[in-house]
């Protein structure tokens, strides 16, 4: 098996970078452009709006469902291609994706989330396209969820995980 | 090539924007070997900016750079789509919640966003105290301590096949529920809607 699935608890975070070789400068252009695509279909697919988010909380809409269900569908294949015919990253290193670990944050961190989710039409990636779209205001609501981050970093080791 | 500036400039169905997310993932494998995932942004941030010495923020976030640049580029493309690339009708949202959110004290549909929300006129209301301030509080410090978000748990933990980013999902889906369903309606009532 040429991917390999390391434990989260040598990993740095929920998203890491598994890469050996160092980035820097020009490197990074290609995340900008992959990130700049991104934004455009949050935009353009409309899932950065909050009528989205209420209609897919009401059930009244199928959109957002069949957004993120064909997105898992195409994520699910795609890792398994890489796995079956063993696809080495550009720079020729194993792919690697770390193992996640049951915790009791996914359920109560999870739902809280959630709860802010509702509230402000975005998780964090829509957040920032909402930014990017106009609507200024949502930096203040960025600040926030920073503030969040901080404070769930501070207090972590007295909440139940 | 008018044709395509109409396709492009028509909201794109899910069957064409979900694909495209879910790309995300082998294109960040592949090009970096990098998991897919957004709110560790926010950590980043506050490793960069505030550590205080608090162990959670003490790592090598350097590192992790490339996920600052990308979100900048989700910042961007926002704003491409909308300047250059935007729909020139209104968006269509399902009658049922048009009627729901009109009965909320929501008049003005015209926007991806309700304009009598996510205003600078309600930051120092109470209206912002709910959709920006706690409402961007309980985003930052919910993913964090789910340990992802919809990208990180939904998208990418679930598409590797992982059972507790579908424990985390399924948590998400039902504060969501439960806020919207139960709580938002009496809160905006008590923040002046």
């Amino acid at each position: 098996m040429q991917v390999l699935e390391k434990n989260t608890k040598d990993a740095v975070c929920d998203a890491p970078n598994s890469q050996d070789s160092g980035e820097r400068g020009l490197a990074l252009l290609k995340y900008l452009i992959l990130g700049i695509l991104f934004g455009i279909v949050f935009v353009k697919a409309e899932i950065i709006s909050w009528f989205r988010i209420q209609e897919m909380f009401r059930l009244d809409s199928f959109h957002m469902y069949g957004v993120i269900g064909s997105a898992i569908v195409t994520g699910i294949i795609s890792i398994q291609l890489i796995k079956r015919f063993q696809i080495k990253s550009t720079s020729g290193e194993k792919i690697i994706i770390p193992k996640k670990e049951f915790r009791k944050g996914q359920v109560i961190g999870g739902f809280i989330f959630g709860l802010g989710w509702a509230i402000t039409g975005a998780c964090p990636g829509p957040l920032f396209a909402q930014i990017g779209s106009g609507f200024t205001v949502v930096l203040v609501t960025l600040l926030s969820a920073i503030a969040g981050t901080w404070v769930y970093g501070k207090f972590s080791d007295m909440l139940p995980n | 090539m008018n044709q395509l500036m109409d396709w492009l400039t028509q909201p794109w169905p899910w069957y064409v924007a979900g694909p495209l997310i879910g790309l995300t993932v082998p294109a960040l494998l592949i090009l970096g070997n990098k998991s897919f995932g957004i709110s560790s942004s926010l950590r980043h941030a506050c490793a960069i900016c505030v550590p205080a010495k608090i162990p959670f923020f003490q790592y090598n976030w350097r590192k992790e750079t490339w996920n600052l640049v990308f979100v900048l580029g989700v910042l961007i493309g926002g704003f491409i789509a909308t300047n250059f690339i935007s729909n020139p009708n209104d968006l269509i949202i399902a009658a049922d919640t048009r009627a729901e959110l009109q009965l909320l004290g929501i008049n003005e549909f015209s926007g991806l966003m309700p304009a009598e929300i996510f205003s600078w006129d309600n930051l120092f209301t109470v209206k912002g105290l709910l959709f920006f301030v706690i409402g961007g509080f309980l985003v930052g410090f919910g993913t964090r301590y789910a340990g992802g978000c919809t990208s990180g748990h939904a998208i990418m933990g679930i598409s590797s096949l992982q059972w507790p980013s579908l424990v985390a999902t399924i948590f998400f889906m039902l504060g969501g529920f439960l806020m919207t369903q139960v709580f938002l309606g009496p809160l905006m009532n008590w923040v002046g809607f």
